[in-house]
């Protein structure tokens, strides 16, 4: 298990290397990686600062990542977030999760996100090419996505 | 015990509700009458026009107490330190 709160780019196979050296049990690797788009809505963005809670954000990722772990056959999990200023195409997040076979280590990468996207205490704003910029709103979607799992 | 010596809280505020208060922190004296997260929302409007606008839709910022989610009705208690935050856009 670990989070990683960065400014730092990462790379997805140096850290699921680093997560699975020396392991054999693991049957199933699920990594998500998300990017900086370079439009919102039609809205060209030109760059995104990401703002966070330091010491929340990383108590938060580890109690996501804990329930995770409990709902899932987990063996291994990785939490990597950047904060700071970004560009189009930059890597914003990587989730990993290992685990036997491949069902619990989807589902949980997707429990994963969903619940890193509503709890995380994180802040986007973009800025677009005349220099304006604005706060990223919460989306009604991806609360919609987190209570799936509540049920489940 | 409050009463003589009001207790000492430090308050953080985040994305657009730093920029409406104009400070990114700040340490208060916590008022008596001040219990829950919502008491101290009502409270801090009355301290300024920025408040105001920073709180002006007060269901939608959100609270956290010693860096944990909680609800406008969750009491502060011993809490240290109370943080509050437009809904959280990471990932």
């Amino acid at each position: 298990m670990g989070v990683k709160v960065q400014s730092e780019d990462f790379d997805v196979a140096s850290e699921v290397a680093t997560l699975t050296s020396g392991r054999t049990d693991i049957g199933a690797i699920v990594t998500f990686t998300g990017r900086v788009r370079d439009d919102d809505k039609g809205r060209p963005i030109t760059s995104m600062t990401l703002e966070h809670y330091p010491g929340m954000t990383e108590a938060e990722l580890s109690r996501i990542e804990a329930e995770a772990n409990a709902r899932w056959p987990l063996q291994a999990s990785l939490i990597v977030h950047r904060t700071g200023q970004l560009s189009p195409g930059d890597n914003i997040v990587l989730v990993v999760t290992a685990s036997p076979h491949r069902q619990a280590a989807f589902d949980a990468a997707g429990f994963l996100m969903d619940y890193l996207k509503t709890r995380a205490p994180f802040w986007k704003k973009e800025t677009g090419p005349a220099g304006e910029s604005n706060w990223v709103d919460a989306r009604e979607n991806d609360q919609s996505a987190a209570a799936r799992w509540r049920s489940s | 015990m409050s009463g003589i010596h009001p207790r000492k809280v430090k308050l953080l505020y985040f994305a657009w509700v730093r920029e409406k208060i104009g400070r990114g922190s700040e340490e208060i004296a916590l008022p008596d009458n001040v219990a829950t997260v919502a008491d101290l929302v009502a409270w801090l409007k009355t301290r300024g026009p920025e408040f105001g606008e920073a709180f002006a839709r007060a269901d939608v910022v959100r609270a956290a107490l010693d860096k944990a989610h909680v609800k406008p009705d969750a009491r502060i208690a011993e809490a240290q330190e109370i943080a509050f935050f437009p809904p959280v856009t990471g990932g």
